[in-house]
């Protein structure tokens, strides 16, 4: 048993309906009970679909229990093939159902539904929505797809993408464009927009693209090993992993990496002088392993930020992870409680996170900048506009995405230079954020505390509880500006300590401020 | 006076009510917990259960707006359904971890689940167990809100009722108001009471564990929402008297709802008269104003809050619409038999659901307004059909006289968006 507030992933029958709800001529029957169809909504409202999810639910109640559960399943069954005539079915329990026991795959196939029935094996009570999603795609494709002739030209399969996904349906654009510079054609896209038909010709192309791991990876392993097509080990958001993207699909399929720069505009964006302020921001990364491992790489090497933590919720990619942060020089947080990352990211106390829907409720309370980056995400996550993460466009959005929460750089000097303007004041957030006002740190912190009992605790941990701060360096403090008063305010702590003091006065807090500039 | 007009000849009470059996697209009674855990303040409802009803509860809150809300999920894990870890004491482990974390709980419900349930987990027991170890500090309560037996209001009926045999007794004579509503709405509540001279008045559930009312053989006491029914009854087995009227929605619905607590306690025509003359005038003029588009619309309501009944009443009788279907999750004639009494017969009533039935009726009928579930309402806009989701209805303030005009743009808004957007090409 195990105390849960918010959840990063949902049970792993919602990662199939995401399999399911993304592809067309699928349909899923699950056995469930009444209530379980909450998971509508998240495709209806949450992505804005216009269609139900393909999925019908048994929705047994507890007068059902005593008697014949199996029989409401099979005739639910059944009535969903008459009813939507799907292509192929594929059919499970919800956490609920898998306690009862009633074995849908054995059921179905007693009933001669002239379709391949495709049957789920989802452990809910060990496994979650991401390995929901890979492992039904992955039974999917190894009941329907088979080794067959190549295509003449050089094609390859987009694997990976589906519904509820961060910027899935622009990404799979940009991932086209990539291709056809190159020469190379799409086969099947899947699970976005194909049909148990499109699966079947899977065989054909020359190799695949994996886009998302999570979702594919079985998958494409599978893949490998039965049609021996190798995919593609790189993902391509940022302008260094497209250009290394471009050079492994190239040398996969056995063509020249052509590439169409000319709507690259990221790599000047970044070097021009008014991107000089971007210079060492301290970044908290947090969200899906592969999100969270390219971002790494664009904060570092393509926007010139100081990465100060990163980890990822699905453990599954807890060993890559870890070697990343190695790399970084900071420790992997890996973990599916939201707690412990709020306590993580207010001990780092960065200047700006880049996260999931949960972190930017983080950000919120602790007064800190966040864009999203990761599944998952909520309803103004899933823009009218096209906003992809991946390729070169991708990387032209990245920029904009992440600077946008900021305070611009010629604002920051005159929020530091006239700081107690009324109208002008660095409490009023930046600019260009019509009526957005986050808090300043402390402000944004204490009065919560009171409520939410001591778990949280009040300041960072550094040594903070025995640290006194004398009044005219408190007041000095105020004065620095909110996006930095965090970090002032752990390195005069951390300074402090290692000189052994447990006050802090106005010279303490300016000698740690030369001790770490920089 | 304030009988109402036009009682139809024959009502809904008496029409034949379509019974189907199928999917139901419905939430299960946990969602509840998303406003109960505001309204009473020192409570914390911690459900036993498994990820699907975190994620439930997770999505039906639509943002996580509370870092850390008086909710949380105990997530039941592979060792404690084989049997390998003892569930009763990773309970208690569980238990005494958050109660040490929030000193501020007084009231800790354990809430049941589908999962439990099939698992038999005695949490009754667990209840009894939890309140001798934690007493008096913390009182341990449980009721379930799993989907195999509660329909989402349900929840905040469950909850009700497993307060009622531990409230302590009363012997005066109280009016006690049953049902968890905004504080805006209950304040005007007691405020037309009080005026009539009507006291004291206690509500059910109290925002703090140390006002719970009392209650006994002399409490009267009247439901605030129709889907109370258990809640109800148990407080009819303390020996208290059940107040029943149309629910207070509307000018009509609250005027007859407000007579009726007038009549138990004796309260003249002429003061009736003084205290609700203005918000009465009041409510009229609103709902004229924001029923204006929707005179003479039809209107077809999926199952979902229990409040689909009283609604159709209000929508029918004071904004001129015209019901096609009227579909309930269940329906209980003893809490809302006043309402269908005002309705003529004519519409289909529904109890339970088969969604894909319903849909073939919805599309063949093509009403105006169809009120439904957050699952439904996007795909049917998508087919042109106008909707109105509904679980904003028990998530706004839409009862008493000040809200009435609110309630009916609750549903005129939608009409009026679908008639306001150009966004077609010019013909």
């Amino acid at each position: 048993m195990k105390l849960t507030v918010w959840t990063y992933e949902g049970p792993p029958h919602v990662g199939a309906m995401r399999v399911a709800t993304a592809m067309k001529g699928l349909h899923y029957v699950l056995h469930a009970p009444q209530g379980d169809t909450y998971a509508d909504l998240l495709f209806t409202m949450i992505e804005r679909r216009d269609h139900r999810p393909p999925v019908t639910y048994t929705t047994f109640e507890g007068r059902d229990l005593g008697e014949d559960t199996a029989g409401i399943f099979k005739s639910t069954c059944q009535d969903a093939y008459d009813r939507y005539q799907p292509q192929a079915l594929i059919v499970g329990a919800s956490c609920t159902a898998e306690l009862i026991q009633d074995d849908p795959g054995g059921l179905a196939e007693t009933m001669n539904i002239p379709v391949p029935v495709i049957p789920l094996e989802l452990p809910s009570y060990q496994r979650k929505e991401n390995f929901g999603s890979d492992e039904t795609f992955y039974q999917i494709v190894r009941h329907l797809a088979q080794p067959m002739e190549r295509t003449p030209e050089v094609t390859v399969n987009i694997l990976g993408p589906l519904a509820l996904g961060f910027r899935h349906r622009d990404d799979i654009e940009e991932v086209k464009g990539l291709l056809y510079e190159m020469g190379i054609g799409v086969n099947v896209v899947a699970p976005f927009d194909a049909t148990p038909e499109d699966i079947t010709c899977l065989g054909a192309a020359h190799a695949n693209v994996l886009m998302y791991p999570e979702h594919g990876e079985t998958a494409a392993r599978h893949l490998e090993r039965t049609c021996g097509q190798p995919y593609t080990k790189t993902i391509p958001i940022g302008v260094g992993a497209t250009h290394d993207f471009v050079a492994e699909v190239a040398q996969l399929c056995g063509v020249k990496p052509r590439k169409d720069l000319s709507r690259l505009r990221q790599p000047w964006w970044s070097k021009s002088v008014d991107s000089t302020y971007l210079t060492g921001k301290r970044i908290f990364l947090f969200g899906d392993a592969t999100h969270v491992a390219a971002a790494a790489r664009i904060a570092r090497d393509e926007m010139g930020f100081e990465v100060v933590g990163l980890g990822c919720y699905n453990r599954e990619f807890a060993r890559p992870i870890r070697a990343l942060a190695k790399d970084f020089g900071v420790e992997a947080l890996i973990t599916d409680d939201y707690l412990e990352v709020e306590q993580a990211i207010a001990d780092a106390a960065p200047e700006m996170i880049l996260g999931t829907q949960m972190e930017r409720h983080i950000g919120k309370r602790l007064g800190i900048p966040c864009a999203v980056i990761s599944a998952p995400v909520h309803v103004q996550d899933f823009p009218a506009r096209y906003s992809p993460q991946m390729g070169w466009e991708g990387a032209n959005v990245i920029f904009d995405t992440w600077i946008h929460p900021l305070v611009m750089g010629l604002e920051e000097h005159l929020l530091a230079m006239f700081r107690e303007d009324f109208e002008f004041h660095d409490e009023a957030g930046p600019s260009h954020h019509g009526g957005h006002a986050p808090k300043p740190v402390e402000a944004a912190r204490t009065p919560d505390r009171v409520e939410e009992g001591p778990s949280v605790s009040e300041a960072p941990q550094t040594g903070s509880d025995v640290m006194v701060w004398l009044a005219d360096a408190e007041k000095e403090l105020k004065k620095i500006p909110f996006f930095v008063r965090g970090k002032a305010r752990r390195n005069t702590e951390k300074f402090a300590a290692d000189q052994g003091l447990h006050e802090i006065s106005l010279d303490t807090l300016y000698e740690a401020k030369a001790h770490f500039a920089r | 006076m304030n009988s109402p007009a036009n009682v139809p000849a024959k009502t809904c009470r008496d029409a034949p009510i379509l019974k189907e059996r199928g999917q139901r697209e419905v939430f299960c009674g946990l969602t509840g917990i998303i406003w109960l855990h505001r309204k009473m303040q020192d409570a914390f409802f911690l459900v036993i259960g498994s990820r699907t009803c975190a994620h439930l509860l997770q999505s039906a809150a639509g943002v996580m707006i509370f870092a850390e809300p008086r909710f949380g999920t105990a997530i039941l894990e592979e060792s404690d359904l084989a049997g390998m870890a003892d569930a009763h004491e990773e309970l208690d482990r569980e238990v005494e971890r958050l109660l040490s974390r929030r000193p501020d709980i007084k009231q800790l419900f354990l809430v049941g689940s589908c999962p439990s349930e099939v698992i038999k987990l005695d949490l009754a027991r667990a209840a009894v167990r939890l309140t001798q170890v934690h007493a008096p500090h913390v009182r341990v309560l449980n009721y379930s809100g799993s989907g195999i037996e509660t329909t989402f209001t349900q929840g905040e009926d469950a909850c009700l009722a497993s307060m009622v045999p531990v409230l302590p007794s009363a012997d005066q004579r109280e009016l006690l108001l049953v049902g968890a509503l905004p504080d805006v709405v209950e304040d005007q509540a007691v405020s037309l009471l009080t005026q009539m001279g009507i006291g004291p008045i206690r509500v059910l559930p109290a925002p703090r564990t140390a006002e719970a009312p009392g209650v006994g053989p002399n409490t009267l006491f009247a439901c605030l929402q129709p889907f109370l029914g258990d809640t109800a009854a148990a407080i009819t087995r303390r020996g208290a008297h059940h107040i029943q009227a149309p629910f207070p929605f509307g000018e009509e619905g609250t005027t007859l709802w407000l007579r009726a607590v007038a009549d138990e306690f004796g309260v003249d025509d002429e003061t009736f008269e003084r205290v609700t003359a203005a918000p009465r005038a009041r409510a009229r003029k609103a709902i004229a104003n924001a029923s204006e588009h929707l005179h003479g619309k039809t209107i077809f309501f999926l199952p979902d809050s229990q409040l689909e009944i009283p609604l159709a009443r209000f929508l029918t009788r004071e904004c001129g619409m015209e019901a096609i279907e009227i579909g309930q999750p269940y329906i209980h004639k003893g809490l809302v038999g006043p309402d269908m009494d005002l309705i003529p017969a004519g519409p289909t009533i529904s109890e339970g659901q088969d969604v894909d039935k319903q849909l073939d009726r919805v599309r063949a009928a093509r009403p105006d307004l169809t009120v439904c579930g957050l699952g439904l309402a996007n795909p049917l806009e998508a087919e042109g059909l106008t909707t109105k989701w509904a679980i904003e209805l028990v998530f706004t303030p839409v009862h008493f006289y000040e809200q009435a005009g609110d309630l009916a743009g609750l549903f005129s808004r939608p009409v009026r968006r679908r008639a306001l957007l150009k966004l077609e090409a010019a013909e």
